[in-house]
């Protein structure tokens, strides 16, 4: 079981809902991921307009637990702005804080999510940050009230894995007790169980399996990976050796020329 | 009088908040709303009133990663 903010989940998948081939194809997708929680937007809509509410419908009947972004936002007014709708919609205080600081790699602002977080714990709101392997940045999400972190593997949509590995594994050891969740930039599901490997607590990603020829064997793809990977670091792996070490006993061989 | 929904300029007959988005098709749907980049609750719909230029966002869920 994983928990943010008090409220456990059996899956530690966290799967995105755009990009699909179509809502049936999404609503395979999820049902075959496992996943427990959908993250979501809010956009502009047309009076008169059911497309909203369309969605809405599909996403309550799969069952999961909404995760409202804001994504494409880029100043702290805009996001909180948009994290104030989204809680209203969704009815629920939790938040994945986007504040964008860089159009080309969607890296996000520093300076601005921390103020936002800030601004937004105030407010009642159960804050995931979009954030980077910063451990500093880090440090200061908590400050603002954070409880949970969301380093990214790689840039939003580029499928390039974990960049830094170094910088994730130095930020899963400094903050051991907090939930931590590789956000963005995965491609393959090897990446997850690499993420999952490290004593990650759980991987989110949507355009992986979106954009796959095939979304629903992609899901099944990653949950697998995920529940691998998290298997594989709660059984302690062996340490790594550049000298080989028979694994057959020596002892014993038969003596042939 | 005339307001930017959603970054559209458009003719609405009555400048309360609730009113206009029901004129405008919204009644019933699932949507939040800001005038002047300020989010305003649904709870404060029927107390809002409009004035001439007024930037009226109106957003629905939607797709998201």
């Amino acid at each position: 079981m994983v928990s943010f903010y008090g409220t456990e989940l059996a899956s530690r998948f966290m799967l995105g809902t755009a990009l699909y081939p179509s809502p049936a194809i999404l609503a395979e997708a999820f049902r075959a991921s496992g996943a427990g929680i959908a993250t979501v937007s809010v956009r502009r809509e047309a009076g008169g307009g059911s497309a909203g509410g369309d969605f809405w419908a599909m996403i309550k009947d799969l069952g999961v637990k909404v995760l409202p972004n804001t994504a494409g936002c880029y100043s702290v007014k805009e996001a909180v702005t948009t994290a104030q709708m989204a809680r209203e919609i969704f009815g629920t205080p939790w938040i994945k804080l986007e504040v964008i600081g860089h159009a080309d790699t969607l890296q996000p602002d520093p300076f601005g999510l921390v103020e936002a977080a800030r601004i937004l714990t105030d407010e009642g709101f159960q804050v995931f940050p979009y954030t980077t392997e910063d451990v500093v940045l880090a440090e200061r999400l908590l400050e603002a009230g954070c409880e949970v972190l969301m380093p990214w593997g790689a840039p939003i949509g580029t499928g390039l894995g974990l960049t830094n590995p170094y910088g994730l594994r130095t930020l899963r050891a400094q903050f051991p007790d907090v939930p931590l969740v590789v956000d963005a930039g995965l491609g393959l599901p090897s990446q997850a169980a690499q993420a999952m490997e490290m004593g990650y607590d759980a991987v989110l990603l949507n355009t992986a399996v979106a954009k796959a020829g095939d979304p629903v064997r992609m899901a099944q793809g990653f949950a697998r990976a995920i529940e691998a990977g998290r298997l594989a670091y709660e059984a302690d792996p062996m340490e790594p050796r550049d000298m080989a070490a028979p694994s057959t006993p020596v002892l014993g061989k038969a003596f042939l020329g | 009088m005339k307001i930017q929904l959603n970054g559209v300029e458009t003719d609405i007959t009555d400048p309360n908040l609730a009113s206009a988005l029901q004129e405008l098709g919204y009644g019933g749907a699932a949507v939040a709303t800001a005038v002047n980049e300020a989010f305003v609750p649904a709870s404060r719909r029927t107390t809002h009133i409009l004035s001439d230029g007024d930037r009226v966002e109106v957003v629905a869920p939607k797709q998201g990663g």
